[in-house]
């Protein structure tokens, strides 16, 4: 039963910030609205999040021998911002492409899609993977 | 299949059912709308991956679907205003075939007429399957393991019925609605049921069938969202589904629930079927209500011990008298055992397997061998315990369950 995350990012700031001024904050809360609306009623949606695009710091990783680096946001040193994700369930991946092709209603937004692997997929006998199984046992899962 | 093809086919998967919706609005004809929306899926399914996707290929295959019904229309000679009606607003753009109220109207048709009494069971599923939830004949027959002529010839026939029978294509009225929703979750049980315990074949399980069931219920309850039951069915869908990752060992044979490994059951499942569980309960549990109750305890039970088998006994007891059926019957059985052991449900059993009091009910298949072979071993009557779990394995379809079934025969004393 494939389950896909879809992610929403931006890729160009400048550009979808433009795109967004250009439309009042009601009628971008309508076209999301109906946008998830229609992932509901399809029966695919299983969740979905937002994230807020003012409270955003970074902690980069550059060298093995050297302390990470904090940067505060929102943009940081991130080329491709985060903004959100929706996890739905379909016959095929090409489904979860087209579903991302209504995701991305602004220019400079992009929208990845990634499988996500069941815990099945991993060494059932490693203690690690039965830790975090017990821990999907004792408070759900997505 | 080529990429750009699997791409028609998954556009169509989201489509169809509001496509097929707004044509039969369109030309209140069901079969003649069902018709023309296969052809264009044909038509895309040639020139797409030939010319590359149109911009909006939603709007191609509607007004590619609209121009086919009106040659259908035209080459009838059917009344001029209804081919008007449907000319009048052609080129329109997609959006105003599409308003929301609208859409949950035509889905919610399509699911009833789909559904209809009029039609046979078998017809009534693959119409389901075919129309509301997009998938091809092939599809139908890969997951049914019929012929695929024999799936193309339920769903001619299934067409014909409904225009012979002048079946109308509008949203049910209150009172419909609650004479059919029944029929329309039961269509959509069979579906998941096949596909959660495959009745034939190597399969135990064919996820895929059972994930576009669940699929269609949330459909239904997107266009439907006060009606308990559908909740009720939600919820023992999921709830069920939720153990199809401990249900069979790595060869594929099926692991009995008690042996079941519970961590990895699926949470998110049993989440959300708990979630849909609370939705059903305004007015008292129905039916699939009552069997998702008790799914549900499974569900939220650690181990087989620590389950509430007296709470499943009363279920089972009050699922017995709303929807009398010998399986329940049968299941209490299995509750009993559990919570007072094998000789009290042996009585059970054999009142359920006596031709008189049980009516031969359930001699057509393997479940009642199969529990009373399980009692009579629990009671160290191992000479009867044997014949039955042998005319069990003889008598079960299903090639995995059958293998489980011999393995019980061969580890008896």
């Amino acid at each position: 039963m494939p389950k896909y995350m879809l992610i929403w990012r931006t890729i160009d700031e400048d550009k979808q910030n433009a795109a967004m001024a250009e439309i009042p904050f009601e009628e971008m809360l309508e076209k999301m609205g109906r946008l998830n609306d229609e992932l509901i009623k399809s029966g695919v949606l299983l969740a979905m999040e937002g994230l807020d695009p003012e409270e955003h710091t970074v902690v980069t990783y550059a060298e093995a021998e050297e302390a990470p680096v904090v940067t505060d946001g929102p943009y940081g040193e991130t080329k491709e911002l985060f903004g959100g994700f929706y996890l739905i369930s379909v016959a095929s991946k090409e489904e979860a492409v087209e579903w991302a092709k209504r995701l991305s209603y602004f220019p400079g937004a992009a929208v990845e899609i990634r499988r996500v692997p069941t815990i099945d997929e991993f060494p059932q006998d490693n203690p690690w993977i039965q830790k975090e199984l017990d821990w999907r046992t004792k408070t759900g899962q997505l | 299949m080529s990429d750009a093809t699997r791409a028609v086919e998954a556009i169509w998967r989201i489509e169809s059912a509001r496509i097929v919706g707004a044509l039969a609005r369109y030309t209140g004809d069901f079969g003649l709308a069902e018709d023309a929306a296969q052809e264009a899926l044909a038509e895309a399914l040639v020139s797409w991956p030939r010319d590359g996707q149109p911009a909006n290929p939603v709007g191609w295959l509607m007004t590619t679907a609209k121009r086919r019904a009106i040659d259908t229309i035209r080459r009838a000679g059917v009344q001029r205003e209804k081919y008007e009606a449907i000319a009048h607003d052609q080129d329109e753009a997609y959006a105003d075939d599409l308003d929301i109220e609208r859409i949950d109207d035509d889905v919610l048709a399509l699911m009833f007429i789909s559904c209809h009494p009029v039609l046979s069971k078998e017809a009534r599923v693959a119409l389901t399957l075919r129309v509301v939830g997009g998938l091809s004949s092939e599809e139908i027959a890969r997951a049914f393991l019929v012929p695929v002529p024999t799936i193309q010839a339920r769903i001619t026939r299934a067409k014909k019925t409904i225009a012979a029978a002048k079946v109308p294509f509008e949203a049910p009225s209150p009172e419909e609605r609650r004479q059919r929703l029944p029929g329309v979750l039961n269509v959509l049980y069979l579906i998941f049921t096949e596909g959660s315990t495959a009745t034939s074949g190597e399969d135990l399980i064919r996820t895929d069938l059972a994930r576009e069931a669940r699929r269609l219920t949330r459909v239904l309850i997107g266009a439907l969202p006060d009606e308990p039951e559908a909740y009720g069915l939600l919820a023992l869908m999921e709830l069920t589904a939720s153990r199809f990752p401990a249900r069979t060992d790595r060869n594929g044979d099926a692991i009995l629930l008690e042996n079941q490994d519970r961590t990895r059951w699926d949470r998110g499942a049993i989440r959300r079927g708990l979630a849909a569980l609370e939705q059903a309960t305004p007015r008292g549990l129905g039916p699939y209500g009552l069997q998702a109750a008790i799914a549900g305890t499974h569900a939220v039970a650690e181990s087989v011990a620590t389950t509430d088998w007296e709470r499943i006994i009363v279920l089972y007891e009050a699922l017995g008298r709303i929807a009398p059926n010998p399986i329940v019957d049968l299941n209490r059985a299995v509750a009993v055992a559990m919570a007072h052991g094998p000789m009290p449900a042996l009585e059970l059993v054999d009142r359920i397997a006596d031709p008189i009091t049980g009516a031969g009910r359930l001699d057509h298949t393997h479940l009642l061998p199969t529990v009373r072979g399980e009692l009579l071993r629990r009671l160290g009557r191992t000479v009867e315990a044997r014949e039955e779990l042998e005319r069990a394995a003889e008598m079960c379809t299903n090639e995995r369950e059958r293998a489980v079934l011999q393995q019980k025969v061969a580890d008896l004393p």
